[in-house]
């Protein structure tokens, strides 16, 4: 066993248990944590497959500003346990079978695929000057249509968060001044 | 059966390089809580810490033991894991990004060995330094919230919503310099820079780059929490701030790592903007001293860049008034970010326009 190998296994094993961490604890904020270290595990595998920008846009993406803003969330609701809604027993029915069909489809999915093992130590696709070539090379189109497709979702964001009762207060005052 | 095949030596030198900065960086954070206290008694016109050893300079051991054998209290209605997970997550970021910041260059042996003075020569370094301050935040938001106390919980919120704020603005101010080095690497980026003149410019980043080195500048300061925009420790509106509920040396990793932390930018705003660990006429040095000298020279040259830095962020903090909140964001996103998307865009345009012709 190499160092390649026991390296995968340890992350794998990371990423799986909390994954499962996710999923199983009953503390919301207990699950964003577990998710930030999935994310960790996730980007190692990354690093082993030599895509360090990948892995490293990972960690600022996802583990450094998207869970930043899930926990404040979670923080500002201050969900816990004992104030966690009971569902009827129809929904959590339902829950059970549609996880149970996706699981199915996974599971079939996974047991036609084809294993096929990833050449290590030749594959330089993820350094940033080969990624950065082919993006704005052969996906130009497809990466600024993505682009300015986030740039609508900004816009939109702002659209929907502005306050109305700025407007309304300002011009309520200016009808007390004039009254 | 060969179980591993590790190189014994590589991970004994890295090991040893580690272990030496680690030190070193916690070294100079310390004195850097003296430095700041004497910087604010010559600015206030006071005497400052005098009592422990000449010049008060045994105060920081003074310090440190008093937080050790301060009696440790978890509040009841904490949550207690998270609670002890904040300010060691605080620490083990704030030490996280020395790892691939160039101290000296190559020091090669007599008998041809190169040891390097750098832990990790990433081809992404920067990027991996953004990472680690974009979890800096985490250590912030955890034990203010874990503290069960409202002010706390305040503190950290400001403190998320101030540090993502400012990370956009900086994010873009370096992608104009990475744009000039062409590189993401560090070691790269300072060896662009050696000497201090060539080609009839000057090869330091800060005369190529006034504006973004301004706002990384700003930035900078926000990120560290540092005044004017130390908001989440604003003591007239929330008490002590996301550290109020922590007693011992709990309290004393939170501040402490905010000096480290302290350190670690200016040496960086050092390596990035002022030519690293290059000075005037280096070559000329390396030609006449022996390679191990010329080296501890480029170490104390690059020391004594992230000192001069620290004296300044020192002075900026017993100078300016603090910001108010709404002013802070007002700054960071509609004075800073356009700023260095302008900037941005004037770097392209002279690169296209005058150096690529």
């Amino acid at each position: 066993m190499e160092l390649y190998d026991i390296l995968f296994w340890v992350l794998s094993a990371i990423a799986v248990s909390c994954a499962l961490g996710v999923i199983l604890s009953r503390n919301p904020v207990n699950s964003v944590l577990f998710l930030i270290l999935t994310f960790f595990a996730i980007s190692g595998h990354y690093v082993l497959m030599n895509a360090q920008f990948l892995a490293i846009v990972n960690i600022i993406v996802y583990a450094g500003a998207i869970m930043v803003l899930f926990l404040f969330v979670i923080m500002l609701m201050n969900l816990n346990a004992d104030v966690e809604p009971q569902k009827g027993q129809l929904v959590q029915l339902a829950g059970v079978i549609s996880g149970g069909i996706l699981f199915l489809v996974v599971l079939a999915s996974i047991k036609t695929a084809k294993a096929e093992i990833m050449d290590k130590t030749s594959t330089d696709i993820g350094l940033i000057s080969n990624l950065g070539k082919v993006l704005f090379k052969e996906y130009v189109l497809p990466f600024e249509i993505s682009s300015v497709l986030f740039l609508s979702a900004m816009i939109g964001a702002i659209v929907i968060g502005k306050k109305e009762e700025v407007k309304t207060s300002a011009t309520a005052k200016m009808e007390h001044v004039s009254e | 059966m060969l179980l591993l095949q590790i190189d014994t030596a590589l991970i004994i030198e890295k090991g040893l390089l580690i272990t030496a900065i680690l030190l070193g960086s916690l070294g100079i954070a310390m004195y850097a809580t003296w430095g700041e206290r004497k910087v604010a008694a010559i600015m206030q016109d006071r005497i400052g810490p005098n009592r422990a050893g000449p010049f008060g300079l045994l105060q920081p051991l003074a310090d440190g033991l008093k937080l050790f054998f301060k009696e440790e209290i978890i509040p009841d209605r904490s949550t207690r894991l998270i609670f002890i997970l904040g300010p060691s997550l605080a620490m083990l970021t704030a030490t996280m990004t020395s790892a691939v910041i160039p101290w000296a260059p190559d020091y090669t042996t007599d008998s041809g060995h190169v040891f390097s003075f750098q832990v990790a020569d990433i081809n992404i370094g920067i990027l991996f330094i953004f990472g680690v301050v974009s979890l800096g935040v985490y250590g912030v938001m955890l034990g203010g919230w874990a503290s069960n106390n409202k002010f706390s919980l305040l503190s950290s919120i400001r403190a998320a919503s101030q540090a993502i704020s400012y990370e956009l603005a900086m994010g873009i101010s370096l992608i104009a310099l990475l744009m000039m080095t062409e590189s993401l690497s560090l070691r790269d980026i300072v060896q662009q820079q050696h000497g201090f003149w060539a080609d009839n410019y000057f090869t330091w980043n800060f005369f190529k780059q006034p504006l973004g080195f301004i706002i990384f500048l700003t930035c900078a300061f926000a990120e560290l929490n540092r005044a004017p925009f130390d908001l989440p420790e604003c003591e007239s509106e929330l008490n002590m701030g996301y550290h109020q509920e922590y007693s011992s040396m709990k309290l004393g990793f939170y501040l402490f790592a905010e000096y480290v932390n302290l350190f670690i930018s200016s040496v960086l705003v050092s390596t990035l903007y002022f030519g690293g660990y290059n000075f005037p006429f280096m070559d000329q040095v390396a030609a006449n001293v022996h390679p191990m000298l010329y080296s501890i020279i480029c170490l104390m040259v690059l020391m004594t860049k992230a000192v001069m830095v620290i004296l300044f962020i020192m002075a900026v903090r017993w100078t300016l008034p603090r910001f108010r909140y709404d002013q802070l964001m007002k700054l960071g996103w509609k004075s800073l970010i356009p700023l260095a998307l302008v900037n941005m865009l004037i770097t392209g345009g002279v690169i296209l326009w005058a150096i690529n012709k």
